[in-house]
């Protein structure tokens, strides 16, 4: 009981390096997702290519090695960055490839006829698009994204093995400083259910207030 | 004439008149030469780094280092062959505990799957690995099995849930008991229907092997370290990367498609009709929206 209140500021700052890793690296993946998706659903061809072989690659890339390539990798081209951005980026396009994929079957699910009908009514493309067609595929991607975010967080740990602060790797320090291993495990667990349950939430909040009512 | 043009139309478009068509091909020529540019600047970079020297890539002629490499991949088959197997098992007596009529077993079993699902499997293979002071195999596929088992016997439970419920209805009229229903009626409607869905469930364990070498077990990752970090060669690092990381998205990317083809030939099988699983999701915790 008392490694956790013996050792609040280790675990604090592993707390904090986690949820850091996971917002910096959310933000990156909706970002890049989203980019991705519009690559991938544009009427220019080479877009698409771009977009589904940016998707086939990273999702069947084992993020243990996107992390070794990138964080010992990139460094040998002279980008010589804090490991920590390495990190994020290694897995915001990890997770992009997922989230674009979510998007695009939220696009996907909209009935052709809605867009059909928006364009005979004389809206353009734009309007198409912002008033048409993403509220309704918004609402039904909540539920996968919040998924993939959750997966994001969970993720994160392989960071940690490559010597980025952040949770998992808390257990380094107190397991040298000699205090019991499985007490260590249990509190580090349950930092990760504090943050993979709080996106839970947020993301069920969302889809209680916006989702598709079934 | 232009039905080909544009297949997979969605919500977004009208089928592009010449006008678009020209705009769009110039968009396409544009666009293809800047990725071509950037493709020639990454090429340039590593020429310019001296990535494609001679004494960084000799070491794969030898037969030592060709035989580590085989090696470490023959070990990923294998924590993954096991990972594999064990979670099937796992998923199965998990699923099996979630659709109990009792109900502490049921309790139980969800509990476990949902802990599990929660769970980083690094936290749960490093605990594994440190705590309980495993070998870095057994910690690797204890691990995924827990992690991949409990994402199964979620699949499973949802796949038999999935079969019309007509089915079960008939089947318990025709005075069958619950073991008999589930193992002649519903199971083998659900299991053809699951069988995409478990493949792609494999690929992420497949995915995962590569964790073991996070905890120093010698698979392909850890077989391109050891060679990456010699001095006598150069420092080889992106000339392993180059010829790992293919080979690893390969093997991924054949299975995926193998879960592809599964499906796509299911959705032409009369054998299934009564069954539609979603594929499994990554990680789910969503507790409300179940």
């Amino acid at each position: 009981m008392n490694v956790l209140t013996d050792n609040f500021s280790t675990y604090g700052k592993g707390f904090l390096g986690t949820v850091e890793l996971t917002v910096y690296a959310s933000l990156l993946a909706l970002v890049l997702g989203f980019v991705m998706a519009s690559f991938r659903v544009a009427p220019v061809g080479s877009f698409r290519v771009f977009g589904t072989v940016w998707v086939t690659v990273l999702r069947n890339t084992p993020l243990t090695l996107l992390f070794f390539a990138v964080l010992l990798g990139l460094p040998r081209f002279g980008l010589v960055l804090p490991f920590k951005v390495f990190a994020v980026l290694a897995l915001g396009c990890y997770t992009s490839a997922f989230i674009c994929e979510a998007l695009r079957s939220g696009i996907n699910t909209v009935p052709k006829g809605q867009g059909e009908a928006a364009r005979s009514l004389g809206m353009s493309f734009g309007q198409t698009l912002n008033n048409v067609v993403l509220p309704q595929a918004f609402r039904s991607v909540i539920p996968p994204v919040g998924s993939n975010l959750i997966a994001l967080a969970k993720n994160s740990a392989i960071a940690g093995a490559f010597s980025v602060t952040e949770l998992l790797g808390t257990y380094k320090t107190l397991n040298e400083l000699g205090y019991s291993i499985i007490w260590t495990f249990i509190w580090i667990a349950l930092g990760y259910l504090i943050i993979t349950l709080t996106i839970s939430a947020f993301f069920n909040f969302l889809e209680k207030r916006w989702g598709v009512a079934r | 004439m232009t039905a080909t043009a544009h297949e997979e139309s969605t919500a977004l478009y009208d089928i592009p008149g010449p006008v678009a068509r020209k705009r769009h091909f110039a968009y396409g020529v544009f666009s293809t030469l800047l990725i071509l540019g950037l493709a020639g600047w990454i090429l340039y970079l590593l020429f310019d780094t001296e990535q494609f020297t001679a004494t960084k890539w000799t070491p794969f002629q030898y037969t030592g280092i060709q035989e580590l490499l085989l090696t470490g991949l023959g070990n990923t088959l294998k924590a993954f062959a096991m990972a594999a197997v064990l979670s099937l098992v796992l998923g199965t007596v998990l699923a099996v505990g979630r659709l109990s009529d009792h109900k502490p077993v049921r309790w139980l079993a969800t509990l476990i799957v949902e802990f599990f699902r929660a769970m980083p499997v690094l936290v749960m293979i490093f605990f594994i690995f440190v705590a309980l002071k495993v070998h870095p195999l057994p910690a690797l596929v204890a691990g995924l099995t827990l992690y991949n088992g409990s994402v199964l016997a979620e699949v499973f439970r949802s796949g038999i849930n999935a079969v019309e419920r007509g089915q079960r209805e008939a089947a318990f009229a025709l005075g069958m008991r619950k073991t008999q229903v589930m193992t002649h009626v519903l199971v083998p409607q659900a299991v053809r229907a699951m069988l995409p869905a478990i493949i792609s469930q494999l690929v992420v364990a497949l995915k995962d092997t590569s964790l073991g070498y996070l905890i120093t077990y010698e698979e392909f990752l850890h077989a391109g370290k050891l060679i990456a970090s010699n001095l006598d060669y150069d420092l080889p690092f992106i000339p392993v990367v180059m010829v790992i990381s293919p080979i690893y998205i390969g093997m991924c990317m054949l299975l995926s498609w193998f879960a592809t083809w599964v499906s796509k030939r299911q959705r032409r099988s009369p054998k299934t009709e009564a069954v539609d699983v979603a594929p499994a999701e990554p990680g789910t915790l969503l507790p409300g929206a179940q």
